[in-house]
């Protein structure tokens, strides 16, 4: 029935029309890479509201108790997470730089500003590193472990706890947002390394940018929101 | 279809002879066990979610029978307290998240929508089959859970009970299993979205879209929007649970209120996750059966949308007696009650589309009957429990138990039932037998009907839920809740039997046996093609246009191209 004739006519067709990175159920290139960044759009409007699950906890309680959260915040140093903010735009910028040098056939240049990508957002994490060591030196652990003692002992005031269980969570999922990035972002590097990737056909890159750019915007309103409210 | 082509060399479907019907399709033009398990085909992966969400659905189903079991006397019938409230927990998890949530999506999602696209898959074929493992670990967990036990919260998990690590164990594994199936949730909705902004076949417009394909994009919609909000509340739970971090437990200095909040902002547009798809299979089943366009396409379209979004709206009226203020109380019910509108106005479409039509009473039409009788009331009796006077009497009764199971399963099972028998034919190459599909048919509503009435009398006279032991005043409507629930057992015993029964001895099917006029049933071979179509169809009319009858009836499927197929072309028999 179908298939044999199907095969013939699609042996033909390959050659003549496909190229290797087009899948056989999209019609054309232009409709593959439409459905690729609608679909990573439509993930980031998910992460999206998956943060906003712990924007509402934050918000709650921050109008529940001010003056704790005001005087909380104080342990949060506005440098180290001014410098993580800086970090991560500029990790935006070259993610970007990355998509620009695909669609230019640069492949060098595409490759380069991956592996800054990742540098960038392996700074991060070292800043965050010594941000939490710093908290636990002093006692200041999420939940039932909380226990500020030292320069930190004033801050032992009810409803702190809260505040510092939702710094350690939303800053915590945000931190695996930001390895799994690298991790994507490790892989897009090496597959532009292997040349991969072409003014063709570079949307793996378009979309772990987009990713990316989300990650890099939670942060933009977690920081002051946690770092600069006092 | 417009297109007619010219006589071509006639593709013999070998075998049967029966028109439309290809012997060699989906289900074995690749053979062996990793091309099932590791298939792209979106009609294989909506096989492969069949087989496990009946698997969850019959677990699920011999709990609520245990349950209603329970309660044929007051005190221990069959079980003590604790089990009982096991049993009512898993009850609810299995039939909720493990298999009301993904059906009709998972199932008839799946297999259709490409087809009524007129496309050869979906936009994101892998992302499919991983959602589909993603959905099977989720159900592995719930299924763990069940066996290790411990789990009494309620479907609801209500803090600070579910929040207290040193009780309920298996709660651990059950915010893993939602968080988890979560994402399969989230990713098919996403799949969805995609495929139909972006593989609809030429011709196809918004406006000539069937009305399932609406009411799938209106379902992902709140799947994505909602799912990630229970996501978080899981995960919340569990370092909760892990390391006491104090937002939930009041001990703490935290707040079980908000797990509420958190809890039903997705557990509400959930319900309607649950019920979207059923309006749009419902559609399917009133025009095809009543030989009509449907009444007001556009206000069915557009009503699913608007429920889509109004649903996120409400969801504070499932805690009108939570402590939450007047105000907020007052303007969840206003909203409740008009999202209403849009499902009356649906149900007003529907009987409109039946008038003056030709009424066909096959099977599927009969739960499509079913439906609009049995969702009417459930839906009535959400408004009941949205009057803020009378949900403080009604909260927690059997009322609200009777309201929910009338939409849930009188409604969304029911259309599940007729969705299976429509597109059996298509999906198995098999017609079902039809007398026993009534018998059924007509056993599933006097039984649902049986079982679930009781409920709203026991509820407002007081008869509370999730209790185990009640006043004997209440025992005779229990006795007949629980004979209904036999009944309805043995109608799905009923089809479960017969269905398999038709896999072997059922009649080969022909392309189209309902005359329908959607490009599954008029272009596509029974079963399908792997890759659906044989040539592309170019759309140019809408989906329920009967009127054009030559072109629809013609359409028989027998190429798999559409072609209008008349006296004068030669074909095979």
């Amino acid at each position: 029935m179908a298939p044999n004739i199907q095969g013939a006519a699609l042996e033909a067709h390959h050659t003549a029309h496909h190229p290797p990175h087009l899948k056989h159920h999209f019609t054309s290139s232009e409709q593959q890479f439409g459905a690729a960044k609608l679909g990573m759009w439509l993930f980031l409007v998910t992460e999206i509201l998956l943060f906003s699950g712990m924007f509402v906890a934050y918000a709650v309680y921050r109008v529940w108790h001010p003056e704790v959260f005001a005087v909380a915040s104080e342990v949060l140093d506005p440098v180290m997470g001014g410098i993580n903010t800086i970090v991560l735009l500029a990790s935006s910028l070259t993610v970007a730089l990355s998509i620009y040098s695909a669609q230019t056939d640069d492949q060098k240049a595409t490759v380069r500003y991956l592996v800054a990508t990742v540098a960038l957002a392996a700074v991060f994490l070292i800043v965050k590193y010594f941000e939490y060591t710093a908290k636990f030196e002093h006692g200041v652990f999420p939940g039932a472990s909380f226990d500020p003692h030292g320069d930190y002992a004033r801050y032992n005031i009810p409803y702190a706890a809260q505040f510092f269980s939702i710094y350690f969570v939303m800053t915590g999922i945000h931190g695996v947002h930001v390895v799994v990035g690298m991790v994507l972002i490790s892989i897009m590097a090496f597959r532009a390394h292997r040349g991969h990737f072409s003014s063709a056909y570079y949307t793996p890159v378009e979309v772990t940018g987009l990713y990316w750019h989300l990650v890099d915007i939670i942060w933009i309103f977690l920081f002051p929101l946690l770092y600069l409210i006092h | 279809m417009a297109q007619t082509t010219k006589p071509q060399p006639v593709l013999q479907p070998a075998g049967a002879g029966v028109a439309g019907h290809a012997t060699v399709n989906y289900l074995n033009q690749e053979k062996g066990i990793r091309s099932w398990l590791l298939t792209l085909d979106h009609k294989r992966i909506a096989i492969l979610y069949a087989v496990t969400l009946a698997t969850a659905f019959l677990i699920g189903g011999i709990l609520a029978l245990l349950v209603r079991t329970e309660l044929l006397t007051p005190g221990a019938t069959i079980m003590g307290p604790d089990a009982y409230n096991q049993v009512f927990t898993m009850h609810g998890i299995l039939m909720v998240f493990a298999f009301l949530v993904p059906s009709a999506p998972a199932i008839f999602g799946n297999f259709v929508l490409p087809l009524h696209l007129g496309a050869k898959d979906v936009a994101f074929p892998r992302l499919n089959l991983a959602s589909y493992y993603i959905y099977l670990v989720g159900a592995i967990l719930i299924a763990i859970a069940l066996v290790a036990g411990q789990v009494d919260t309620g479907w609801t998990f209500y803090t600070p009970y579910s929040s207290d690590p040193a009780r309920g164990g298996s709660v651990f594994f059950l915010t893993m299993a939602v968080f988890i199936s979560g994402f399969s949730s989230i990713l098919t909705g996403i799949n969805f979205i995609v495929t139909i902004h972006k593989m609809r076949a030429p011709g196809l417009t918004w406006n000539r879209l069937p009305l399932f394909v609406w009411g799938l994009y209106a379902t992902s919609i709140v799947q994505i929007l909602a799912t990630p909000v229970i996501g978080i509340t899981m995960v919340l739970l569990f370092l909760e649970r892990a390391f006491r971090i104090g937002i939930f437990d009041p001990a703490l200095g935290g707040d079980p209120i908000l797990f509420q909040h958190f809890f039903w902002f997705y557990s509400h547009p959930a319900v309607y996750i649950m019920i979207l798809p059923g309006f749009g299979i419902i559609s399917e089943l009133v025009a095809t059966f009543s030989r009509q366009r449907i009444f007001g396409y556009r206000a069915i379209a557009l009503s699913s949308v608007a429920i889509a979004l109004l649903g996120f709206f409400v969801w504070g009226h499932h805690m009108f007696v939570s402590g939450q203020s007047a105000i907020s109380s007052v303007l969840f019910s206003l909203i409740s009650f008009l999202i209403g509108i849009p499902s009356g106005i649906k149900v007003f479409n529907w009987l409109a589309t039946l008038y003056r039509g030709s009424i066909w009473f096959q099977t599927p039409m009969l739960y499509a009957l079913s439906f609009l009788f049995l969702f009417t009331i459930g839906g009535l009796t959400g408004i009941t429990v949205g009057v803020l006077a009378l949900d403080v009497h009604l909260h927690d009764t059997y009322f609200v138990v009777a309201h929910f199971h009338y939409v849930m399963v009188g409604g969304m099972f029911v259309a599940i039932l007729g969705g299976l028998h429509y597109w059996w034919p298509k999906i198995t190459g098999r017609m079902y037998p039809e007398t026993p599909g009534r018998i059924a048919a007509g056993l599933i509503f006097i039984g649902f009907n049986m079982t679930f009435f009781p409920q709203f009398v026991l509820g407002t006279q007081g008869m509370p839920r999730r209790y185990y032991d009640y006043l004997p005043q209440y025992q005779d409507l229990h006795v007949l809740s629980s004979i209904g629930s036999y009944v309805l057992a043995a109608g799905l015993f009923l089809i479960l039997g017969y269905m398999l029964w038709s896999l072997f001895k059922g009649k080969p099917a022909p392309a189209n046996p309902w005359g329908s006029a959607t490009l599954e049933w008029t272009n596509a071979t029974t079963p399908p093609d792997a890759h659906n179509f044989a040539r592309t169809p170019i759309v140019t009319r809408g989906p329920y246009d009967f009127h054009l009858a030559e072109q629809v009836v013609g359409g028989d499927g027998a190429r798999g191209d559409g072609a209008t197929v008349s006296a004068h072309t030669p074909q095979s028999p």
